[in-house]
């Protein structure tokens, strides 16, 4: 007992030394998990991009072939549909 | 539109690096705090504060080479355009501002009790705080622009001028009177390793576990970057039918 309170103390420098070793810990540990929630964002703002136009551009295809109804061999089927995903009105700010 | 060069191959080559690069992180971090707090030896003049070093060294060498390695890449990016050199150097700089920023609070909370002052104006501790200017201007410059590929260039040419300033900070501590000590880890210089093994230990655990930590979180922050700019892609293509 006496020693983890030694230890905590820290000669006296507890302050200095445990803040030095905290402000680390949330700083490198903030940033991670920052950047890890963006990566989850993005990619699956892609995957959900991706899943709705390739529906799309399948739909438009079996029309001019005449409306096969039967699913494609690589049915998107199984994939999320391309609900939530409202074209032509996304707002990327970029220049065409 | 920005196009890739090959992002697939190179999304394969993060995705084979990054279980190492958490891997060793999360080893030498366990290490490099064991040894830090624990089993290594307090300083005969310092104290227990010398422990403070095993953050702080780390994160202020970090700070320098997350910088020049943003150089490298934006110097990569401005003469062969290479975008992925673009967004590598795009995903070091939040990495590197977080580096300086514990290089100079763990310096304040270091310099208290040992310096008397939380903060001095000198050589050193002035080019750090520049450091840290840098890396935010980097950052504002690089998002600045509708159009992304002016705001990479403007942000890359910031990038590669500062650079001037890495070797002021390096130096700074030779060629100039400061309160900071010069460096105690110098192998090219005259004075060579002047730390003791078993602090040595610590040092250069957490210094490995630093970098490790930057190589997962740039390979990740490529990884977004990439999928963002798919993403804008894909609703152009969308938005022109």
């Amino acid at each position: 007992m006496d020693q983890l309170i030694a230890f905590l103390d820290m000669g006296g420098y507890a302050g200095f030394v445990w803040s030095s070793y905290g402000v680390t810990a949330v700083v490198l540990g903030g940033l991670f998990v920052s950047v890890w929630l963006g990566l989850r964002r993005d990619e699956r703002t892609l995957a959900r991009l991706q899943a709705a136009l390739g529906g799309r551009r399948r739909g438009r295809a079996e029309q001019a072939e005449g409306a096969d109804p039967s699913p494609a061999p690589h049915s998107a089927s199984a994939r999320p549909g391309p609900a939530g995903i409202t074209p032509r009105t996304a707002d990327n700010g970029e220049p065409a | 539109m920005h196009r890739f060069a090959n992002p697939t191959r190179f999304l394969r080559i993060a995705n084979a690096i990054l279980p190492w690069s958490v891997a060793v992180m999360v080893l030498s971090l366990a290490v490099g705090l064991v040894h830090g707090l624990v089993l290594s030896p307090p300083d005969y003049q310092q104290g227990e504060t010398v422990r403070i070093m095993y953050v702080h060294v780390p994160a202020s060498w970090m700070a320098l080479f997350v910088y020049t390695a943003m150089a490298v890449a934006s110097f990569v990016y401005l003469v062969w355009k290479h975008p992925v050199a673009d967004l590598a150097a795009r995903a070091s700089a939040p990495v590197g501002a977080a580096f300086t920023v514990i290089s100079l609070t763990t310096g304040a909370l270091w310099g208290k009790p040992m310096w008397g002052a939380w903060w001095v104006w000198d050589a050193r501790l002035t080019s750090m705080l520049i450091l840290l200017f840098l890396y935010l201007g980097y950052m504002a410059l690089a998002g600045a622009f509708d159009d992304r590929q002016r705001g990479s260039k403007a942000a890359a040419l910031l990038a590669l001028v500062g650079w001037v300033n890495i070797p002021i900070i390096k130096f700074s501590v030779d060629w100039w009177n400061t309160l900071h000590q010069p460096a105690s880890v110098n192998p090219v210089g005259d004075s060579g390793i002047a730390i003791d093994g078993s602090m040595l230990v610590p040092l250069f655990a957490m210094a490995l576990a630093f970098k490790a930590y930057y190589v997962t979180t740039m390979l990740m922050g490529i990884r977004r970057e990439i999928a963002a700019a798919k993403a804008r892609t894909l609703r152009l293509a969308e938005v022109q039918g």
